[in-house]
């Protein structure tokens, strides 16, 4: 259905290069799922599972090493384990050879090609003669409505066009594995809002495995099918997005989806921001769940204020802005919260 | 808002911006005039010292004529032999780990601070009829690379290629690995990136490397008269031939100084925008 569809399987001349310890090229491999393990001493040791069809999404807070967990699998950085995609390891191949599509973070577009040339870029790689490839790279930029701009430089693209053209160059390589560095980092929301829509149109269509890694628990929710929590190096949770948003295991996540979650042990409670009650003294009743906590800081969340504290957990809390003037709830006060023992999930 | 003119009025203020820092220092300024007068002094009165009518003199004169053929041949042949052997000595410079690596650049440079003349030594232990690689290769083929033109060109290259080398790394390295590691997972070889991406965009610089490196190497002249001896039409190019001409025609030599001014020059002025002045 797909003009790629073309590419694929077409016959390759450079496969004789291939050491003879890695005789089944990543090209020849069927289309199917993702399972990995990786090692990057210092910075990255996990395993990834994913079905045909899935999206990862991957997230965690700067320096948990989800970029580095990107270039792992493409490739780019030495990385001890395995990449098993369909069977076939492509841990011993180097990036060209393993059918691993990036869209970086910062696009990496050839600055001296037209966007039809970078689209072209993958298929011409692969054997394509000239005039198929730019009719492949033609129907992609189409499809990513980036058409009429076929003939400009990277240099004249605005945020958005050029991440859509990185988006079809990507696709345009059919890979099996698509790895997308936080594709709308740095554009403008509304830009962002509308590539999102597109970008989920795109990935339902897509047959191979995607990764996703993303700073927006929005892009966990609506473009992925599955989540993983990533915290210093190791995974800290998976799931659906429905379970990692309702249950998080870290505060990153939690801070994403809206929640606080406090750990005891081996059970993590959650409550909403909603439900925390904001005192300057300490409650009388006998409810257990209450913390002494600092205000750091305070933005708008919707009518309400919601106050940032720092004590004995780092917790989130929404009170009215009638309260905030009543009681002084300014940065650097000291106050009580507490939790109506209803109010928590514990699991 | 869409007025194309650009004459609209410029805010008031003085003719001259002045330095909010407040004047240059003395200290400083003095010098640097100094420095640009012992530049341009001797070439201006190089200029004003020449006959206009003994440069057409000497560019009538076979000899001179020859001459400067030979230095615009041999610096370019040179030229062709750094791009076919720098170019790759460069990417690997730029672009492969592998011990020992500052030990290469620094065995490139060396000969950038050798004395020509030295270098000139140098090529005769290795090339000379009874050097180490030129005794086999006269044996061989009978051939001997002193005396010869392509003994000049040797010359030139072993003098011009670090610069070469060097600045063409430069330009490597600023267009950006970042592309490479795109063009891989696109399933691009390293044959392929390295032409279709990492050379277009280090173009510029590859080229200016070049000018640089042709400019270094028309002006050679020890490395070329110690292994190559100063035969008219064969070895004698204008640096060499000026030398000559200046232990009998004051004149002449002037001239033919002048010509290669103007060669330089007119390099100069050609990449001035495009290459070689960045601010």
């Amino acid at each position: 259905m797909s003009a790629g569809g073309e590419v694929r399987g077409l016959p390759d001349g450079r496969r004789g290069g291939l050491s003879a310890s890695s005789p089944g090229g990543a090209r020849d491999a069927p289309v199917a799922g993702l399972s990995a393990r990786l090692a990057v001493p210092g910075r990255l040791d996990v395993e990834l599972s994913a079905a045909p069809g899935d999206v990862v999404a991957v997230v965690g807070p700067n320096g948990a090493g989800k970029t580095t967990l990107v270039q792992a699998l493409a490739g780019l950085v030495p990385a001890g384990g395995e990449v098993r995609l369909g069977g076939a390891d492509l841990g011993s191949l180097p990036p060209q050879h393993r059918r691993a599509g990036v869209v970086f973070q910062d696009q990496r577009l050839f600055p001296h090609l037209s966007a039809l040339e970078n689209v072209a870029f993958g298929p011409r790689s692969r054997g394509v003669p000239a005039a198929r490839a730019r009719d492949t790279a033609r129907d992609w930029l189409d499809r990513l409505h980036v058409g009429e701009l076929a003939a400009r430089r990277p240099g004249r693209l605005s945020g958005g066009q050029a991440q859509r053209v990185a988006i079809a160059r990507a696709l345009a390589a059919e890979p099996a594995l698509l790895l997308l560095d936080e594709p709308f980092a740095g554009l403008d929301v509304g830009v962002a809002a509308a590539l999102r829509i597109e970008l989920s149109r795109h990935l339902a269509a897509y047959d191979g495995v995607a990764v996703l890694v993303t700073h927006d628990a929005l892009d966990a929710l609506t473009l992925a099918t599955r989540v993983a929590v990533l915290d210093r190096g190791r995974l800290a949770q998976t799931g659906t997005p429905q379970e990692v948003a309702a249950r998080p295991r870290t505060e990153h996540v939690a801070r994403l989806v809206g929640l606080n979650v406090i750990r005891e042990g081996t059970t993590f409670r959650a409550f909403p921001p909603s439900s925390v009650t904001v005192s300057l003294h300490e409650p009388d009743d006998s409810a257990r769940n209450h913390w002494r906590g600092t205000i750091r800081g305070a933005s708008p969340h919707g009518d309400q204020i919601r106050l940032q504290l720092h004590g004995d957990h780092d917790l989130i809390a929404d009170v009215t802005p009638a309260a905030t003037r009543d009681l002084g709830l300014t940065p650097g006060r000291e106050v009580w919260l507490s939790v109506k023992e209803t109010a928590i999930t514990t699991y | 808002m869409t007025d194309p003119t650009p004459d609209t009025p410029a805010a008031p203020g003085p003719r001259r911006r002045r330095d909010p820092l407040g004047r240059a220092p003395l200290l400083l300024t003095v010098p640097a005039a100094l420095g640009l007068l012992i530049l341009v002094v001797p070439l201006v009165t190089m200029v004003a010292a020449t006959d206009p009518a003994s440069l057409v003199a000497a560019l009538g004169r076979d000899v001179v004529r020859e001459a400067l053929w030979l230095s615009i041949l041999t610096s370019t042949a040179a030229m062709v032999i750094c791009l076919v052997v720098g170019l790759p000595l460069a990417w690997v410079l730029a672009r492969v780990g592998f011990p020992g690596r500052r030990l290469v650049r620094s065995l490139v440079i060396v000969p950038m601070v050798l004395p020509p003349v030295v270098a000139g030594v140098a090529l005769r232990t290795a090339f000379g009829r009874s050097g180490l690689l030129g005794e086999p290769l006269l044996g061989l083929t009978g051939f001997a690379f002193p005396y010869t033109t392509w003994g000049v060109v040797l010359a030139h290259v072993f003098v011009a290629l670090p610069f070469v080398v060097i600045s063409t790394e430069g330009a490597l390295r600023a267009a950006g690995p970042g592309y490479d590691d795109a063009a891989a997972t696109l399933g691009a070889s390293r044959w392929l990136t390295f032409r279709r991406v990492t050379v277009p965009l280090a173009l510029p610089g590859i080229a200016a490397a070049l000018v640089l490196g042709w400019a270094r190497s028309l002006g050679e002249f020890g490395a070329t008269i110690t292994f190559n001896g100063n035969y008219p039409g064969l070895t004698q190019t204008m640096p060499t031939l000026i030398y000559v001409e200046r232990q009998s025609d004051a004149d002449a030599v002037l001239a033919l100084s002048l010509v290669m001014l103007l060669v330089s020059v007119g390099v100069l002025l050609a990449l001035r925008d495009r290459w070689l002045v960045t601010a």
